[in-house]
């Protein structure tokens, strides 16, 4: 079970977050204005990294909100999370 | 025959205490403190077991978890049948019944020893050869026979009789293995403060130390002082002695399954029945817990009637671990090397020091490392004659051997065993360079020791290869002989060490010994074992080498060698080594295979922990006890399916509820709908962007069908919003879908529409809902409402109401084609609404007859009509779809071509001619066999199904395709009752005389669980709003008295409190009544945009205390509990078991449970299970 660091309550076990998938795939402000090919890749193509992968996770039984992780996804091992908005460390 | 091998002194046994057990149905005695190996070797039994594929007779090669032969059935009666555990690990009590496995009919004589005789045939690769060709075959005849001729012990067929516990523990140090290093290191470590866990899979703490007495620590003789340290931090630690740690996990998650006391064979069972769930009610009066609400958890009790609990998972989140997992010695890899009485060193050693029991009469030596001296010299000194050292290495020298020369025991150096004789014991050795065949009933064999390195491998630690020992090293982490380091006094220093202090330590009456090096690897031999449990042996490495199988991974699994549950503890390095010289290889370039978690096989029971029975999960029931009903599991709800009256059968049930629905008036719970408030200035524009719907236009007091669409367009959920003002909507969703619709909600408003000012409240079980439905609802009703003119009020409408003196939430909706209601009442009083309505003359109805009536209407089921690749447009409810408002969730990918081709598949009706047609049948046109559609719903008199561009085909004849028979149908509209909707129009309602509700019923005393140290119980409601704001508020602090609390997780507490839960959500919890409090925050928030909602019923809450309350509430909660990681005040939403909770410290020693009403029972169910453990001593 994974130890998360939420970013307001801090380390919290994994069974209190819901796993949210890929980070900053932004919905586009005109979806109207985006072709087929564009509109299928933004609903289904995501990265599928060995090693550092940035995804969502929610505190859904915490304090519910949505944040951002970077993630190893081989060693399992989380570099820093983030809140919503702010740009992922490099 | 009574203990014949045992010493009259010596041990560490309790002589006073003899102990009677059985193997395979011999009565035999041992002491108190034996395992039962070291009995089964004291009454000179060395057959014990038959090999996994060739049935050879193999006997006790060690004397701890690395046992590959020994595998036994303990047998404590029906429901209490354990497989393939270590004799080495079955600590002996009064009573044990023990059986060998895998040999028939007898152990002395196995039939299955036959493929002895077809060795030469069942050799590497065995299975992937032989069985090719037909697969059916494989599965119907091979498989069988091989997994009859080939195997373990049997599977238990019956029920797990017996309770596990489960807990979670959070510490500074985890040092695995109470050897000398473990033991140094938790003796400094206690001295620091710091909170530590030790544990070790053996029952006695101390490891090597037991097992030489004649070594002395510090003045102290080195069991004495492994005693010592142990009694020493005992009270300051946590020491767990029977508890193996099978597994590393990520985040430092460590898995310890401890055992605790053996249950005895006679101990009572619980009666099973007694612990499943029943049809029961909820707390239907008042909101305080009573026996009855809990009964579907009830355990058996009192305590003395249930045996004790008997294994324990740990779930240890540590900041640091330390490996003190010590080494295994290696078996030499000879011909012959697996018959009873051959065994390792280092266990004959043990068996003497700790068990007072020599394993033979006369032993041969074979080895290739200084250790097996000590043996030799110590049994020998025990009485037993030790025939001769046979030694691999060329002139080997040290203090060691030259104690054995002095001893006069005969040293045959450069020497090799070439083979054995003997059938189910060793009776003589055959030796190159030696004496060529010496005589011997035991041969104690050493090829030097194996650092334990499970656990490190486990946690992706990459292993260092050390050529000096020729053996895989942890790269940190890990001291004393897990660390390669053989050295007592060094052991002992890096232990302390490890755990904070620099020392050494006075060790004396070790004698120097050469370091230990790896032997030369084992020529091919077709009788040399290298994997004793998986019956691998040097000639098997051999034949896969040459085919191919160069890379460690492909041997493991080519071979087995390594595999499943021994996980190559004896035989991981004698393989590798093989391999490098077959393959004229370095060790370094051959690597290592991965250990897989358990490290020793753990029970299925361990793992469900408390998990099991009524404990699996909750079982959510809404406040309306559901009498007489057949129930239904829907999501996470029970519900009741129908009411059958006397003896009707379940169609006739629902059938007279239908026909009650349609002429009279029904009475349906429709509480388990998900409800959410969606509050705030914007929430009118939030849900026209998450919802296919207009609502800024809707009306307060107004209702709208609302559908819900996943960004790729298709229909995820629906339900009913409803504007109870401008800035507040009441929603409903499916009773499967509200978790989801909550969750996809707030992705959107805290990711995406961040611009918009809304707040979301679950209320699904701040109401119990029940649906008044039929021509009579409102006439019915009338005598109840009498604050609303029922005939005036618009279908598809909601006002607040006075139900008698209840108040209600009412809605005029309908799911059933005829005219209706839906009352949103608080909890506490909805079973005696429900009684009330029933009185009445309303029939309760059930899911089958709802289910029926919608689908006459042609009204979908989520989940049921659609199913994740299903469009509104193709349900018939494009209608739902605003095409004057801004963007929405899904209306882009309606554009996309695929969604509006003509012939996807539609939602129609079908006429049916006799036959009920079964849900998911598939249909396709008449001649033809491509599948055009499929039945999705089907009721007497009515079927639903999707069909290619079915609404063009009205009035076609299809193929409803059946098993046997094919059912001829004609495609019709999907609506079939009241197409105009005549009947849901509002009609005058009579007059009718008042009437009157039942007083509520009195409060039942509220209950209370306590042992030692604990006090659980129930707490009465209060008032509890759901407070969403902006941080930052002062006017609302100031009129609250208290400020409300910034820190994440925090509270402040006045003669209100106020609890952090999010960093725009405050639970208040105050004495007033709800609306008082609500006008007060409102009042004080003036132009700040606020959403205050109601949820005092939603929850229910516990208040458990005492110096035991955090460690009960481990038992199910994964949060450190430790004052100084949750402090007094904190405050938190989390998880208990399988629920949702918020856990709240209001002192030192007491905790505050705030639960879901319908998951209550079973977080108290949880909690209260790990009491009665606390009130049974474990």
């Amino acid at each position: 079970m994974l130890l998360i660091p939420c970013p307001w309550c801090g380390k919290r076990p994994e069974n209190e977050f819901r796993h949210g998938g890929q980070a900053h795939v932004v919905r586009p402000e005109n979806p109207d204005a985006v072709g087929d090919e564009d509109w299928a890749i933004f609903l289904f193509l995501r990265d599928n990294p060995k090693g550092r992968h940035v995804e969502r996770w929610r505190h859904i039984h915490g304090c519910g909100r949505f944040f951002n992780c970077v993630r190893d996804t081989v060693s399992d091992h989380i570099d820093a999370t983030y809140k919503p908005g702010e740009a992922p460390p490099a | 025959m009574t203990q014949l091998r045992r010493l009259p002194t010596g041990g560490r046994i309790d002589r006073e205490r003899p102990v009677r057990f059985s193997f395979d149905g011999r009565s035999l005695q041992g002491y108190a403190g034996d395992t039962l190996a070291a009995a089964l070797l004291a009454n000179d039994i060395a057959l014990v077991g038959r090999s996994f594929k060739y049935h050879r007779p193999r006997g006790i090669v060690a004397a701890g978890a690395e046992e590959p032969n020994a595998l036994v059935t303990v047998d404590a009666g029906p429901g209490r049948v354990t497989p393939n555990l270590r004799a080495t690990q079955v600590m002996l009590h009064d009573g044990l019944v023990a059986r060998s496995q895998n040999r028939f009919p007898s152990l002395r004589f196995d039939l299955g020893g036959m493929a002895g005789f077809a060795a030469p045939l069942l050799g590497a690769g065995f299975y992937y050869k032989t069985f090719m060709g037909r697969p059916a075959l494989w599965q119907r005849l091979y498989e069988p026979l091989i997994r009859r001729a080939a195997g373990l012990g049997r599977a238990p067929k019956v029920a797990d009789e017996d309770w596990y516990l489960q807990q979670y523990a959070h510490c500074d140090v985890l040092i695995v293995g109470a050897g000398p290093a473990g033991l140094a290191a938790a003796w400094t470590a206690a001295q620091s403060g710091a909170r530590v866990i030790l544990c070790d899979e053996q029952a006695e703490p101390g490891g090597y130390l037991l097992s030489a007495p004649g070594v002395m620590i510090d003045g102290m003789a080195a069991p004495d002082w492994a005693d010592a340290v142990v009694a020493e931090i005992r009270d300051r630690i946590t020491v767990l002695p029977s508890t193996t740690a099978f597994g590393w996990f990520p985040g430092n998650l460590i898995g310890l399954a401890q055992s605790l006391d053996p249950v005895p064979a006679d101990a009572p069972r619980p009666d099973r029945a007694d612990i499943q769930p029943r049809g029961w009610r909820q707390g239907a009066g008042d909101a305080v817990v009573t026996q009855q609400d809990l009964d579907p958890y009830r355990l058996a009790e009192p305590a003395d009637q249930v045996a004790p609990p008997r294994e324990r998972l740990w779930q240890v989140r540590a900041e640091r671990v330390v490996l003190a997992t010590g080494a295994i010695e290696r078996p030499l890899v000879f011909p012959g090397n697996d018959r009873p009485g051959i065994m390792l060193a280092g266990a004959a050693l043990t068996y003497l020091h700790r068990y007072g029991v020599l394993p033979g009469k006369r032993a041969t030596v074979v080895t290739a490392d200084d250790s097996a001296y000590l043996a030799a010299a110590d049994l020998f000194r025990g009485g037993m004659d030790i025939a001769a050292v046979v030694d691999m290495r060329e002139r080997p020298h040290s203090d060691a051997i030259s104690a054995v020369r002095a001893l006069g025991i005969t040293i045959h150096t450069a020497a090799e065993v070439t083979g054995t004789e003997g059938w189910v014991r060793v009776h003589s050795v055959r030796t190159q360079g030696g004496a060529a065949v010496i005589p011997c009933d035991t041969v104690l064999m050493s090829g030097g020791w194996t650092p334990t390195v499970h656990l490190a491998s486990q946690a992706r630690q990459a292993l260092r290869f050390d050529a000096a020992s020729g053996t895989f090293l942890p790269a940190h982490g890990a001291i004393g002989a897990a660390s390669g380091t053989f050295d007592l006094a060094e052991c002992l220093r890096q232990g302390a060490a490890a755990g904070g202090i620099a020392r050494d330590f006075a060790v004396e009456g070790m004698p120097q010994m050469a370091p230990s090096v790896r032997p030369a690897p084992a020529r091919p031999h077709a009788k040399a074992f290298v994997d004793l449990q998986n019956d691998v042996t040097s000639k098997d490495l051999k034949i896969a080498a040459e085919e191919g199988f160069v890379s460690v991974e492909h041997l493991k699994r080519y071979t087995t060698t390594g595999m499943a549950t021994d996980q190559g503890k004896t035989s991981n390095l004698n393989a590798l080594s093989t391999l490098a010289a077959l393959t004229d290889r370095p060790m370094e370039a051959i690597g290592l295979t991965s250990f897989r978690p358990p490290y020793t096989p753990v029970t299925l029971g361990t793992f469900a922990g408390a998990g099991r029975d009524a404990l699996f999960a909750p079982i959510r029931m809404t406040p309306i006890d559901p009498l007489g009903a057949v129930l239904e599991d829907v999501g996470t709800w029970k519900r009741a399916r129908a009411f059958p009256v006397g003896k009707e059968t379940l169609a006739q049930a629902v059938a007279r509820e239908c026909a009650a629905v349609r002429s009279g008036v029904g009475i349906f719970d429709a509480s388990t709908l998900g409800k959410i408030e969606v509050s705030g200035p914007d929430a009118a524009r939030f849900l026209e962007r998450i919802y296919t719907g207009a609502f800024q236009s809707l009306v307060p007091g107004r209702c709208r069908y609302a559908v819900l669409l996943g960004e790729d367009g298709f229909i995820r959920d629906d339900g009913i919003v409803a504007r109870i003002d401008a800035d507040c909507f009441h929603v409903t969703t499916t009773t499967g879908g509200a978790a989801f619709v909550l969750h996809h909600m707030e992705d959107y408003l805290q990711t995406e529409f961040t611009d918009l000012q809304v707040w979301l409240t679950s209320i699904t079980e701040q109401w119990a809902v029940i649906a008044v439905q039929g021509p009579h609802a409102a006439a019915l009703l009338a005598g109840f409402i009498r604050d609303v003119d029922l005939s005036a009020m618009a279908h598809m409408s909601v006002c607040s109401a006075l139900l008698d003196d209840i108040p209600i939430r009412l809605f005029r909706v309908s799911f059933t084609g005829e005219s209706g209601f839906e009352l949103n009442i608080p909890p506490p009083d909805a079973q005696r609404v429900w009684d009330a309505l029933k009185a009445a003359g309303a029939t309760p109805y059930g899911t089958d007859a709802m289910h029926v009536l919608r689908a006459e209407k042609g009204y979908i089921i989520v989940g049921q009509e659609t199913d994740g690749t299903v469009t509104a447009d193709d349900v018939g409810l494009g209608w739902t779809i605003a095409r004057g408002k801004g963007d929405f969730v899904g209306k882009r990918s309606l554009r996309l071509a695929d969604l509006a081709r003509a012939d996807r598949k539609q939602l129609v009706g079908l006429s049916q001619a006799d036959a009920e047609p079964g849900i998911g049948m598939q249909i396709t046109e008449p001649g033809q066999d491509r599948p055009i559609g499929h039945v999705t719903s089907a009721y007497p008199g009515v079927t639903l199904a999707l069909v290619e561009a079915g609404r063009s085909r009205m009035g076609e004849t299809l193929l409803i395709r059946g098993e046997t028979a094919d059912l001829a149908v004609t495609v019709v509209d999907p609506v079939c009752y009241d197409k105009q909707g005549t009947r849901l129009r509002p009609t005058p309602v009579p007059a009718v005389t008042a009437q009157a509700l039942a007083p509520r019923p009195p409060s039942s005393a509220p209950v209370g669980v306590q042992a030692p140290g604990v006090v659980m119980v129930s707490l009465a409601p209060a008032t509890l709003l759901s407070l969403r704001a902006p941080a930052g508020i002062s006017s609302i602090g100031v009129a609250l008295g208290m400020m409300l609390p910034t820190v994440p997780c925090r509270s402040v507490i006045s003669n209100r409190a106020a609890l952090w839960l999010g960093p725009d959500e405050w639970l208040v919890q105050a004495p007033e009544d709800a609306p008082a409090l609500m006008a007060l925050i409102r009042e004080a928030a003036g132009d700040h945009p606020v959403g205050i909602t109601d949820v005092s019923w939603r929850t229910r809450a516990l208040e458990i205390s005492g110096p035991m309350a955090s460690w009960c509430l481990n038992g199910f909660c994964a949060l450190d509990l430790d004052p100084r990681s949750f402090p007094v005040g904190m405050c938190t939403r989390t998880v208990l078991g399988k629920a949702e909770v918020v856990l709240w410290r209001i002192a030192a020693d007491l905790f505050h449970v705030h639960a879901g009403r319908s998951v209550f029972p079973y977080v108290w169910a949880c909690l209260r299970q790990t009491i009665l453990a606390v009130d049974a001593g474990v």
